[in-house]
């Protein structure tokens, strides 16, 4: 298949992943969400790495997975948190910070 | 043959994002997104790079959603109705999704990259194999790989200490623990554990005098012998 259906789908993935962290109120979904946009940009760029014959952009998407598992990791310790301090696990009702 | 596969591949990753973006249970929202990440690396394995798609089944679909599932059934669903405003913000969000897809569609299509519409390089050689990545990652990339692993060191402290017990303010631990929260008692003298070994005794049922069945026979007027009959007796009377 050409590159550009590869393309093509990781531009669907990111939206349905945006459009799920937009409209979505738990924060666990939330991050779910957002992994899906990670896994989206994975695919662009090993796309493109496979459309070039480099493999330095899958070092890219090997890294991208790092930072996505991170970003996981203190998600949830932030969600634990949050339910142990017996608030409520709803983005809409978390708004303290908003100044 | 590959286009087959492509396409299956593909309907399974957006059907698993889908989901995982429209399913009220967040525990089915996991669920879809290892159906996700695993047509995700079939697509991986389409695009010749075989170490990213191990990693990614093993990584992800292994070891992150195990993660998720633990901290799912922790919190437990907290699945909340749309508060006032939330159709209309969805709405909102819908859309700029769409244009969001739109300009990534014109981005596409007026993209000055000749090779888009091609299938890629020619010439790979051993592109992708767990080997050529290996070797980049301790030579070219040693840098980049070191601090990945320092951020990694630093994500799993930095997760212990914000989930850890702390002073101040009221948590869940302050409570004393009510067993009954947790626990559906069972009333005594139903077959407990405690009367099948012997441990407690049901009480002797003293003799008591039998009452009146329901057919009673022909009711007495007026003699109010018994409390159920009084009341029939006294509308009739």
């Amino acid at each position: 298949m050409d590159i550009g259906w590869y393309l093509v789908v990781s531009a669907l993935i990111f939206c349905i992943g945006a459009g799920g962290v937009m409209t979505r109120r738990n924060p666990l979904v939330i991050l779910l969400c957002l992994e899906l946009m990670l896994n989206a940009a994975n695919l662009s760029l090993i796309a493109f790495s496979r459309m070039h014959g480099n493999s330095d952009g899958q070092i890219f998407a090997l890294i991208v997975m790092v930072v996505a598992a991170c970003e996981v990791a203190v998600g949830l310790g932030m969600i634990v948190a949050i339910f142990r301090r017996k608030l409520p696990v709803d983005v809409d009702e978390l708004k303290e910070l908003q100044g | 043959m590959s286009a087959v596969i492509f396409f299956i591949a593909s309907i399974g990753a957006l059907a698993g994002a889908i989901g995982v973006a429209t399913l009220r249970n967040p525990f089915y929202s996991v669920l879809a997104l290892v159906c996700h990440l695993i047509f995700l690396s079939a697509l991986f394995l389409l695009l010749n790079a075989e170490f990213i798609a191990a990693a990614q089944v093993i990584v992800y679909a292994g070891a992150v959603t195990v993660l998720y599932v633990f901290v799912v059934s922790y919190v437990g669903d907290g699945s909340v109705p749309l508060g006032p405003g939330g159709v209309r913000l969805r709405n909102v969000a819908l859309l700029f999704v769409g244009m969001l897809f739109v300009e990534l569609c014109i981005a596409l299509l007026g993209s000055g990259l000749k090779a888009i519409d091609t299938r890629g390089a020619t010439n790979l050689g051993d592109f992708g194999t767990p080997a050529a990545i290996g070797e980049s990652l301790l030579t070219k990339f040693l840098f980049p790989f070191e601090v990945a692993s320092l951020l990694l060191l630093v994500a799993a402290v930095g997760a212990v200490m914000l989930a850890r017990r702390r002073r101040g303010g009221t948590t869940i631990d302050d409570e004393p623990y009510d067993a009954t929260r947790y626990i559906t008692p069972r009333s005594l003298f139903s077959g407990t554990m405690a009367e099948a070994v012997g441990a407690l005794h049901a009480p002797v049922e003293e003799p008591t005098k039998p009452r009146p069945q329901a057919p009673v026979p022909a009711p007495t007027r007026g003699s109010g012998s018994d409390g159920s009959d009084s009341d029939d007796d006294t509308q009739e009377g």
